[in-house]
């Protein structure tokens, strides 16, 4: 059979990322620009600025994909863009620029959704088994995504409030670490030790949906009451209890859920998969469960990339999913919507 | 030679594909709608039309601002991406020459485009044509029109102005210039493609890869870092 090659455009947010996939699950190339050093010091992403970085990086990341893949724009079978979520004005760039290619070379456009990239990033690691769960957890993102087959995906669990990854941020400027928070905290967390005793959101009885917001708060409150007792918490320790309470609700909740959906597979995805602590407590929660297969993504493919967007850009190829050239950006896309 | 112009700098949304001496066909739209869903199905119907497909295609040129800083880099990024990719020259040139361009091709003195930046801000510059030549007297950049008006009392010739947004300005300039200031007809507002084609065609190519829009400012929150930094902002 024909190898299939699919180039995928990623520029959610603040990496402008081209790869070049084959066979759905192959990496030929895979080419990020990361501009955290120019976010740094807003800390945070700024959109006009990570806009004005695509347009700079665009082309270059593009050909730099097709040297690394040594392939050819003529021999590619389909390019599979980010449609949404996120930066809007971000996401506009990789849009345009995979319009622009796909007209000029006459080559099918796919549309796809960030977080069915990011769930696919595992499809690069090991084949997908249906059922099976997956837990997005993400600077904008916390949801637990059900599958049932190949490019079919229902959200059973969402944050109702912050993403998990927000409230990292957020609780990192609190303890004034530098940006971006997360994984500071979880490697200050590895010394420290859960002496707080955090809320955990649980939410309704049977409900998957996340809630950060509190949590964040409880933060606030118990730096600013013992500041006010002239008391000093260990940074380490109010790491270690925001992290325990974030994690044990994530991990408590997916257990459920796999119970639930009788799934036989558990796939981690998104940027705060990377954390050292979710990584252990997921593979210890999974250690007694051996007809469940956890997957856990290398770093690199946990964080945004187009690796991802070109692997499930080969699935919605394979299921008859096109875009024409009025595509468009979608900051609030529905990953349900291509189903 | 068969050049392909977009600009999707500002509201009004333009494309045109010129040959050696005519143009093929030119689209302009002057909507609040968004040019990133129209802009590529513009230049498709367009080309389409016109019998020509993307493989022969000699120069992309491209409208780089001042203007809307999303609207100017969607055709940017689509220039860039197919000038790269066909193995084309791509040329960019100034939104506001443009406009000059085409509005003040037979008028006998200098040329001022505008357009409106907010709070009593223009973006403009001074353009003149010599011996059919269009050349820049004044550089593009960010001005008040209340300064603007002021500083072109010193110029003693006739001042064509052009633009959309002239009658946010209007009063203003004629309050200041007088007789001196002379106001384009609104079919000459919207700039038109075929000429973003035509000054594209005359200039040198740029290098691709580096290409990025002329804003003309900073983003704000770069301009307020500096600022708070202690840092000194040229313009
Ligand atoms: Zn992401």
């Amino acid at each position: 059979m024909k190898d299939q090659w699919i180039m995928g455009i990623e520029t959610s947010c603040d990496e402008t990322a081209v790869a070049i996939i084959k066979n759905g699950r192959e990496i030929a190339a895979n080419v990020v620009a990361s501009q955290i050093e120019s976010h740094k010091r807003f800390g945070g992403v700024v959109p006009e600025i990570a806009s004005r970085h695509h347009v700079e990086q665009m082309t270059i990341v593009i050909e730099e994909a097709l040297k690394e893949a040594n392939i050819t724009i003529p021999e590619l079978d389909a390019i599979a863009v980010t449609e949404g979520p996120g930066l809007v004005g971000a996401l506009l760039i990789g849009v345009n620029a995979a319009k622009a290619l796909a007209f000029a070379h006459n080559i099918p456009l796919v549309p796809v959704h960030h977080i069915a990239g990011h769930i696919y990033a595992n499809r690069l690691v090991t084949e997908l088994t249906f059922p099976l769960l997956s837990l997005v957890v993400s600077g904008g993102h916390t949801e637990l995504v059900y599958m049932k087959e190949q490019g079919h995906f229902e959200v059973i669990g969402e944050t109702r409030d912050d993403a998990a990854g927000e409230a990292y941020d957020k609780v990192a400027r609190t303890l004034k670490l530098p940006y971006p928070g997360g994984p500071h905290i979880d490697r200050l967390a590895q010394d420290g030790s859960d002496t707080l005793k955090l809320p955990r959101a649980w939410l309704e009885e049977g409900s998957y949906d996340f809630s950060f917001s509190g949590l964040k708060s409880a933060v606030i409150n118990t730096v600013h009451n013992a500041e006010q007792r002239g008391e000093i918490i260990a940074p380490e320790d109010l790491a270690a209890s925001f992290q325990e309470s974030v994690i044990e609700v994530l991990v408590k909740k997916t257990l459920n859920a796999t119970a639930e959906y009788k799934v036989k597979q558990v796939l981690l995805a998104g940027g705060v998969a990377a954390n050292k602590g979710l990584r252990k407590a997921l593979e210890e929660a999974f250690a007694h469960t051996p007809e469940i297969e956890l997957v856990i993504p290398p770093i690199n493919l946990c964080t945004d990339n187009a690796a991802m967007i070109g692997a499930a850009g080969s699935i919605m190829f394979d299921k008859g999913i096109r875009a024409d050239l009025t595509l468009n950006a979608n900051p609030g896309l529905d990953i349900e919507l291509y189903n | 030679m068969t050049i392909l112009a977009i600009d999707t700098s500002n509201y009004p949304l333009g494309v045109a594909l010129i040959e050696e001496n005519q143009v093929l066909g030119e689209y302009i739209t002057n909507l609040k709608k968004n040019h990133s869903v129209r802009i590529m199905p513009a230049i498709q119907t367009l080309m389409k039309d016109c019998e020509r497909v993307p493989a022969q295609l000699t120069k992309v040129v491209v409208a780089k601002g001042p203007g809307s800083y999303t609207g100017v880099r969607i055709g940017v990024t689509i220039a860039k991406t197919m000038a790269w990719s066909l193995k084309v020259p791509l040329v960019g040139v100034s939104s506001l020459e443009i406009m000059a361009a085409g509005a003040g091709r037979y008028f006998d003195g200098y040329i001022s485009p505008l357009i409106d930046a907010r709070r009593g801000q223009v973006y403009t510059g001074l353009y003149e044509y010599q011996s059919g030549e269009l050349t820049v007297v004044k550089e593009d950049r960010l001005v008040l029109s209340a300064d603007w008006s002021v500083a072109l009392k010193e110029v003693k010739k006739p001042i064509l102005f052009v633009g959309n947004d002239l009658p946010l300005h209007r009063t203003m300039l004629e309050g200041t210039l007088g007789s001196q200031a002379v106001f384009a007809e609104i079919t000459e507002h919207n700039p038109r493609p075929s000429e973003l084609a035509l000054l594209g065609k005359g200039k040198p190519g740029e290098d691709i890869h580096s290409f990025v829009p002329n804003y003309i400012r900073l983003a704000e929150a770069e301009a307020k870092w500096l600022e708070a930094n202690g840092k000194i902002l040229n313009g």
